[in-house]
């Protein structure tokens, strides 16, 4: 794909980037640490949050950031504007430090998505076995569906089962492109995802592993 | 001679329960430890020989003797966040013997005198997070780890932690980065993390199969692992084979073997009627060889001395019905999204590096591009905090300077498709 700049149009301010000339409001204090009076926090969230600050004490407080973003997901989807400003103030930091760690990794989302997470290894072992036509055929299964958040993803570290999927965290593979109807049909059902391909169910490939004194 | 330490038995049922592990022995090199000095352990650990598993290879025995001694607060960090394309060895030792790995922790915290380690898992392992946390507090229980250990006097808290998705955490100190509550950008070396590593704190860092495997040493003494393998390369070490093989997984191979019987013995080689095109012999971070080098044997200075590494143990297998330039782009495309943004050579040259596949795939290349591409490589190379960029510039160049012929047909290939099918829009 290729962009044509010329194609874009260009703002009032002469700039095809939008907001070039707001000026920033110099004005304003930069945000600090929420404060815990006016931030409601909900209690299951914030116990979620301190057992996770636990292990590294209060100095190292902010070494649970990506926990308590898990937290933030898990409660609302994806990491929203007001569950960040809560788990900072439950972790005393400022809300620009956890967005900046919630930017920077794949599985934590900045925008809503479906409640299934799907995710499709197309990495080099997986797309040699066949990975991108795999996630063409599940794009193609699951249509607009809202309930989905397919995406292909980087190696899953699971390439012996390649080409594979991690279905709401279940590792399934080998999938031929027959099974994916029967797959998207076991998630929207909130089934078990091809028990008989899960990753749990699989022998060591080494001949020498199964039971060498047994 | 034995070539089977890590794996052994590992299908066996129950074996990441307690009970079972215990049964087996476990933990027996824990109790033998604890009763020994540090300093001998140190030396039987340089002894053996091992070499660490997760890419670099670097002496294990020497990287814990880099630590300080005295009396402030040391750190032991396990690195799981194994997401080297094509290996999956720590996947499965964690998921099936998850107290082996436990065991080599306490050994290595009580070498090091470190009281609190952290296991770094990525996010995506889910089911093996689960399966150390349940083995954790066994360990808990049992008394292998917390305050005084089997009454030692030696304390030891272990605690996991999960990442969220990011190949850099995989570099010792963006792993670091990230279990402080940060981006996982790479910092500075030196410091080595072994004299300010975690919280600033002195910081042994080691990968699973690294620490997996002390427990061995320990039982089998320095001596009898030492003559596992060959020189230099000693012991076992898991291989993850995948690609166009016929049976992939992780194998577990004594250092020395010959690359051939691994990729055609083990894993049944190309499927029936294919033949080797290239291969990854350490992840795809790994410049490649091809079936003329199928004889190498597989150790660390045999592969050093052939121009590339063993890496992480993993061989990507690609047959001759694949195309080397969409192996290129695949490869320049992960480390353009996984290159944290931190060194602009890494940043802007793996994204230039992907759009100059880009245009040899869409028919706007010329064979000059080639040598751009092989002169962004220089650029890179050595010029970042890390190795990221290195490890996508590396494989890119030895594809490009071994498969030459392949990729200057398809630029003239792309472009005459382009052509043609600007030739029928003109005509239509």
């Amino acid at each position: 794909m290729t962009i044509d700049p010329s194609q874009i149009a260009r703002y009032d301010h002469g700039s095809r980037i939008p907001g070039w000339d707001d000026a920033a409001d110099l004005e304003k204090d930069p945000a600090g640490i929420p404060d815990a009076a006016s931030t409601p926090v909900p209690e299951d969230l914030r116990v979620e949050i301190e057992a996770a600050i636990a292990p590294f004490g209060h100095e190292h407080r902010r070494s649970a950031a990506i926990p308590a973003l898990y937290a933030v997901q898990k409660r609302y989807g994806w990491c929203t504007p007001e569950g960040i400003e809560q788990a900072a103030c439950v972790l005393q930091v400022t809300p620009g430090e956890l967005t900046a760690v919630a930017t920077f990794y794949d599985m934590l989302e900045t925008r809503p998505v479906g409640r299934n997470t799907v995710y499709v290894c197309t990495n080099i072992s997986c797309s040699l076995c066949g990975a991108d036509e795999l996630l063409a055929a599940l794009r193609a299964e699951v249509g607009d569906d809202p309930d989905f958040n397919l995406r292909g993803f980087e190696c899953l570290g699971a390439c012996d089962i390649a080409p594979m999927a991690s279905v709401n965290g279940d590792y399934v593979g080998p999938i031929t492109l027959d099974e994916v109807p029967a797959l998207v049909a076991q998630i929207r059902a909130g089934e078990e995802p091809l028990p008989a391909r899960q990753l749990t169910a699989r022998r060591s490939a080494d001949p020498k592993a199964a039971g060498s004194d047994a | 001679m034995t070539d089977i330490l890590l794996f052994k038995d590992i299908d066996e049922p129950g074996l990441n329960t307690i009970d079972v592990y215990e049964r087996r022995g476990g933990y027996r090199a824990l109790r033998k430890a604890l009763q020994t000095p540090q300093a001998d352990l140190v030396d039987q650990l340089k002894g053996s020989g091992l070499r660490g598993r997760g890419g670099a290879g670097f002496s294990m025995g020497m990287k814990a003797s880099f630590l300080p001694q005295g009396e402030m607060q040391k750190y032991v960090v396990v690195n799981a966040d194994e997401s080297e394309p094509g290996t999956f060895k720590d996947r499965e030792l964690m998921q099936k013997n998850p107290h082996q790995l436990i065991e080599g922790i306490v050994i290595a915290a009580y070498v090091v005198g470190a009281t609190k380690s952290f296991i770094y898992i990525r996010g995506e392992y889910q089911h093996q997070a689960d399966v150390l946390d349940a083995a954790i507090a066994e360990a808990y229980a049992r008394g292998y780890l917390g305050a005084d250990v089997l009454g030692s006097g030696v304390d030891c808290e272990l605690t996991l932690h999960r990442g969220a998705g990011a190949y850099i955490c995989g570099e010792e100190t963006g792993l670091l980065d990230s279990l402080e509550g940060k981006r996982g950008n790479p910092r500075l070396k030196p410091p080595f993390p072994a004299n300010q590593g975690l919280f600033q704190g002195p910081t042994l860092i080691n990968n699973v199969e690294t620490l997996s495997t002390v427990p061995h040493i320990l039982e089998l003494g320095a001596e009898t692992y030492a003559e596992i393998g060959v020189a230099n390369s000693s012991g076992t070490k898991l291989v993850s084979v995948s690609g166009n093989v016929q049976r992939p997984g992780n194998y577990e191979i004594e250092l020395g073997m010959k690359s051939r019987d691994i990729i055609y013995g083990l894993a049944g080689g190309p499927p029936e009627g294919r033949e080797v095109k290239l291969w990854f012999p350490g992840g795809s971070s790994s410049p490649v060889l091809t079936k003329d080098d199928l004889d190498l044997t597989y150790d660390f200075d045999t592969l050093a001395k052939s121009g590339t590494m063993l890496g992480s143990g993993a061989i990507i297998v690609v047959d001759d019905s694949q195309s080397v330039v969409d192996v290129c782009e695949k490869l320049a495309k992960f480390y353009a999204h996984e290159s944290c943004g931190k060194c602009t050579p890494c940043r802007e040259g793996t994204n230039w590096t992907v759009k100059m596949v880009g245009r040899i795939k869409d028919g706007t290349a010329t064979p000059m591009d080639l040598d751009i591409m092989a002169s962004v490589q220089d650029r890179i190379i050595g010029n970042c905090l890390c190795v990221l960029g290195d490890a996508m510039a590396m494989p890119v160049g030895s594809m490009i300077a071994k498969f030459r012929g392949e990729f200057e047909a398809e630029i003239e290939a792309a472009r005459e498709r382009r052509e043609r099918a600007f030739m029928a829009e003109v005509a239509a």
